[in-house]
């Protein structure tokens, strides 16, 4: 039998890999916002000196990871594994920030759930004995977004209130083995377990309404989890989703007063929390940069200091495509789910 | 087409919670925004039109062209300027309709696309947002165009 599962969707840890470091670089709006003093760097540019914003993205992934691993003083070389992605086509962003890296690259498309996905990957491939330290990170970048998937910046027209702001923003995080020596910048926190989020769609059609297309996906998962691990909400000092936002939110706790889930109080949206509601933003953040630099800029920081000492952190993904949209398909979304704990 | 998922009463459910709980766009206020706008760039158009007509005496399809060129010019001048958006945000449809957001709809995305080079970037992406209205109004002004010499010779 094998114990590491529990269930059909979640995992658990033998060895919880510690997760030691973490890195946030964001945009100049992000910096306004209400976290804008927690992020290791803001940039007053949004295309940071290069000569297009895709070029920007890719050197907010590399200056990530480099900036997580400097805080404990590894080199490059000291990575084994590096796994990551972002929201454009072929994940470039990611695909080049990999080719300056030079560590071997898993790269994934979770759409904006790829924080988490990569950190649940990293925590299995290490507690499975594949790697000893693995780099996880993701990254949007407002104007690439819009421009891939929306209308050019330039042209003028209004948004609908259940818009989202993709973040400007790359995060990432670094995970080691329970048993490494490396120095730590977090000192206690581990990785516990998760779990793998199913695809989930009720059908949303609305490009601009991706918090309701996510929502049914996080209450999916979590629902798996809390069945899965025979835990309720209370059980954790903070249940963060990755880019809900506002109606999002709504929605996802609609749906867990449906099956019975009693949040307690204690969710929160990356989404909601990035940007303050007088930034003109609509219905909050959104993209793979949104939970990414809210959980390396700030909520790691929350737990090392003590505030939080057990939270589930679920990065909601849109899996949204153009192409599928204008062929009259629907949104589907997914979250995946890890188990972040304080412990000595 | 057998691949079509079918809905279930759970998304027919969740989908008609959706839309009776999303927030709504402020109609009222976006139409008296949109009036107040969209009348003003009327207002300068015709401000233009009279300048042409009267001072510089271009007579009836000469002024027609001038006016065009002077106001697809403002619209695109301001794109380029990066105020045209901002108008937008708070214009909505005023700023859309006329032609100066005909304008600002081929400027933008041949502004973005720059960088994808000038043929396959600039040139190509220009006429994504223009494009369909191009076609569908050429199209249909040769419908319109048979029909009226069809009917009314």
């Amino acid at each position: 039998m094998n114990t590491k599962r529990l269930g059909r969707q979640s995992v658990r840890f033998f060895a919880p890999p510690r997760l030691i470091s973490g890195a946030a670089i964001v945009g100049d709006v992000e910096g306004e916002g209400p976290l804008g003093s927690c992020f290791d760097i803001v940039l007053a540019d949004d295309t940071w000196g290069e000569e297009s914003w895709e070029k920007a993205e890719r050197k907010m992934f590399e200056q990530a990871v480099r900036l997580a691993l400097q805080k404990c003083a590894l080199p490059v070389s000291g990575v084994d594994l590096l796994l990551g992605g972002d929201l454009l086509n072929q994940i470039i962003s990611a695909n080049f920030a990999a080719r300056e890296l030079a560590i071997p690259f898993l790269g994934l498309y979770g759409a904006c759930s790829t924080m988490a996905e990569s950190l649940l990957l990293g925590s299995m491939l290490i507690d499975g004995g594949y790697a000893n330290r693995v780099a996880c990170a993701a990254t949007s970048h407002f104007s690439t977004a819009e421009r891939q998937y929306r209308f050019p910046l330039e042209m003028g027209g209004q948004t609908t209130p259940t818009a989202q702001r993709t973040v400007t923003g790359a995060g990432a995080s670094l995970l080691v083995a329970a048993e490494d020596d490396t120095k730590r910048h977090f000192a206690s926190i581990r990785v516990m377990g998760g779990t793998i989020g199913r695809v989930v769609d009720l059908g949303i059609t609305d490009a601009n309404n991706m918090g309701a297309a996510m929502a049914p996906a996080a209450a999916d998962t979590l629902a798996a989890h809390l069945r899965e691990t025979g835990r309720n909400a209370a059980d954790y000092d903070l249940i963060v989703t990755g880019d809900l936002g506002r109606f999002g939110s709504e929605m996802f706790h609609e749906l867990c007063a449906d099956k019975g889930i009693d949040l307690a109080g204690k969710h929160r949206d990356c989404g909601n929390m990035i940007f303050s509601p007088q930034q003109k933003v609509d219905c909050g953040g959104s993209g793979c940069g949104c939970s990414g630099v809210t959980l390396n800029g700030f909520l790691l920081r929350q737990m090392e200091e003590g505030a939080v000492r057990r939270m589930l952190f679920m990065a909601t993904g849109a899996l949204m495509s153009p192409t599928a949209g204008m062929q009259g398909d629907s949104i589907p979304g997914i979250a995946h789910a890890v188990v972040l704990e304080r412990g000595e | 087409m057998e691949n079509k998922r079918k809905r279930s009463a759970e998304e027919l459910r969740y989908q008609q919670r959706v839309k009776e709980k999303m927030p709504r766009s402020k109609t009222l206020s976006q139409c008296v925004r949109a009036f107040v706008s969209g009348g003003a760039i009327c207002s300068i158009g015709q401000a233009v039109r009279c300048f042409g007509e009267k001072t510089l005496q271009l007579g009836t399809e000469g002024t027609a062209a001038f006016t065009a060129i002077v106001m697809v010019f403002l619209g695109a001048t301001l794109t380029g300027f990066g105020v045209y958006d901002k108008i937008g945000t708070w214009a909505g449809a005023g700023s859309i309709v006329p032609i100066t957001g005909f304008a600002n709809s081929i400027v933008s995305p041949a502004m973005e696309f720059k960088r994808e080079g000038l043929i396959l970037g600039t040139a190509a992406k220009m006429f994504t947002i223009a494009g369909p209205v191009l076609v569908y109004g050429v199209g249909s002004s040769v419908v319109v165009g048979i029909l009226a010499w069809l009917f009314m010779r």
